[in-house]
């Protein structure tokens, strides 16, 4: 990889001061995405911002509403956690099913959702449960998030502090998985929530998106029955040499089928 | 840009200066001559690289030598007893044949020590889902699994 300057910041703070100065300055969460790329020489940031350091950004708080979860905490935190597997234990199985166990000491839900890989799992958690996204300047919805590929709506130099998720009625995640990296070929987060069901959809699209007609046939009957005969339209969608946007179409309604069984099941 | 480093090292304090771009696994490996931790694919798939960091399996080729400041460290060299008898999981390896050439071993020995550390009793697919983040592409991991088992209950005492 190329050089760069490095500091650490001590706080969100800090942080957001430093992120200015720079050519191309970025922040540094677990490195699992950032690291790599820099390898590949993908990225080429002129100056790295540890944000490893500041404690204020990790930890997973429970509230009767729902959990916050900090932008800093790993996914084997959120997926160990007894917090999350008792209030939303979807979050946990989807944390549990990113990447590997070493990748999940490391990576973060911040810098998953401000990386927004196509293939991700955190954003459909987001956007199928209407979680909230918490910056050092605002509050942004997830419905207001998620941009397009590798694009979120986050201006330069905001950073993202937490992740607010309110606790749904019933939820799960579904997840074909790519065997080698893992990422989600599909992945599709059901959920009902406080304000209707939600359907989110990642893996097959340039970023996550919303199955408005799963949504609303599921708000008629939450049952598997009721997505089984949806077929998704295959254009817009991702085709690669993993699968054909028509398979990636096809594998939306059986994760969503599998998911509503498992949210009603379990 | 170079920084100071300092950490601890399979129970030794080490410090260092390194430029800012040196991967953990470039520095264990080429500075501290530890070079039991392998580099394999160098993209993070392959695990050959996992060592211990706070006690966690991370992939150190993934990771800049400063994200482990004041971090203890344990690499394959620093799981021996200090009287220099096998950690109960190197010695599972090595009775149940876990390995031919060799290459992804102190990897797959870094993550089954974590695994088993978080799961006491591990059953087969436990153990085949946690060791997702480590390849081998000479015994076909029957062997390997078999290893983790008995490692796994060796550990318990």
């Amino acid at each position: 990889m190329y050089e760069f300057n490095y500091q650490k910041a001590t706080s969100v703070t800090d942080a957001a001061s430093k992120l200015g100065a720079g050519t191309d300055t970025r922040l540094l969460a677990g490195g699992q995405t950032l690291i790599a790329a820099m390898k590949l020489r993908l990225a080429a940031p002129t100056d790295i911002i540890d944000i490893s350091g500041i404690a204020e950004l990790r930890g997973i708080k429970a509230g009767k509403d729902g959990l916050v979860i900090g932008a800093m905490t790993t996914h084997a935190e959120v997926a160990s956690s007894k917090d999350v597997k008792t209030h939303i234990p979807a979050l946990a199985v989807l944390a549990n099913s990113i990447g590997d166990p070493m990748v999940r000491n490391m990576g973060t839900i911040g810098g998953s959702i401000a990386n927004n890989d196509p293939a991700a799992d955190y954003p459909a958690a987001l956007l199928g449960l209407g979680a909230t996204v918490k910056t050092n300047t605002r509050e942004i919805a997830a419905d207001d998030f998620f941009a397009g590929m590798f694009m979120t709506s986050l201006e330069p130099g905001e950073i993202i502090e937490s992740v607010s998720f309110p606790k749904p009625k019933r939820a799960a995640y579904m997840k074909f998985s790519n065997p080698a990296s893992r990422y989600a070929i599909v992945g599709v987060f059901v959920a009902e929530t406080g304000s209707g069901v939600r359907v989110a959809v990642t893996g097959a699209g340039a970023s996550v998106f919303r199955a408005t007609e799963m949504e609303k046939a599921l708000a008629a009957k939450f049952s598997p029955e009721s997505v089984a005969g949806i077929s998704m339209p295959s254009d817009d969608l991702n085709s690669d040499m993993h699968a054909s946007a028509a398979y990636r179409a096809h594998l939306i309604t059986v994760m969503a089928k599998r998911a509503v069984e498992t949210a009603v099941g379990g | 840009m170079s920084v100071r480093l300092s950490m601890t090292v399979n129970g030794k304090p080490v410090t260092a200066e390194v430029a800012s771009r040196t991967l953990l696994v470039d520095f264990l490996r080429d500075q501290l001559r530890l070079t039991g931790t392998h580099i394999g694919c160098d993209t993070a798939q392959c695990g050959a690289c996992t060592i211990h960091m706070n006690g966690r399996a991370v992939k150190c080729c993934n990771m800049l030598a400063v994200q482990a400041e004041g971090a203890k460290i344990t690499t394959i060299e620093g799981i021996a007893s200090s009287d220099g008898s096998m950690h109960p999981m190197q010695t599972a390896f090595r009775d149940h044949h876990g390995l031919q050439c060799g290459y992804c071993t102190p990897g797959m020995v870094m993550s089954a020590i974590d695994l088993v550390n978080n799961h006491p009793q591990p059953g087969d697919a436990e153990i085949r889902d946690g060791l997702d983040g480590n390849l081998c592409r000479c015994t076909g991991y029957h062997n390997i699994v078999k290893a983790v088992h008995v490692g796994a209950a060796a550990m318990k005492k």
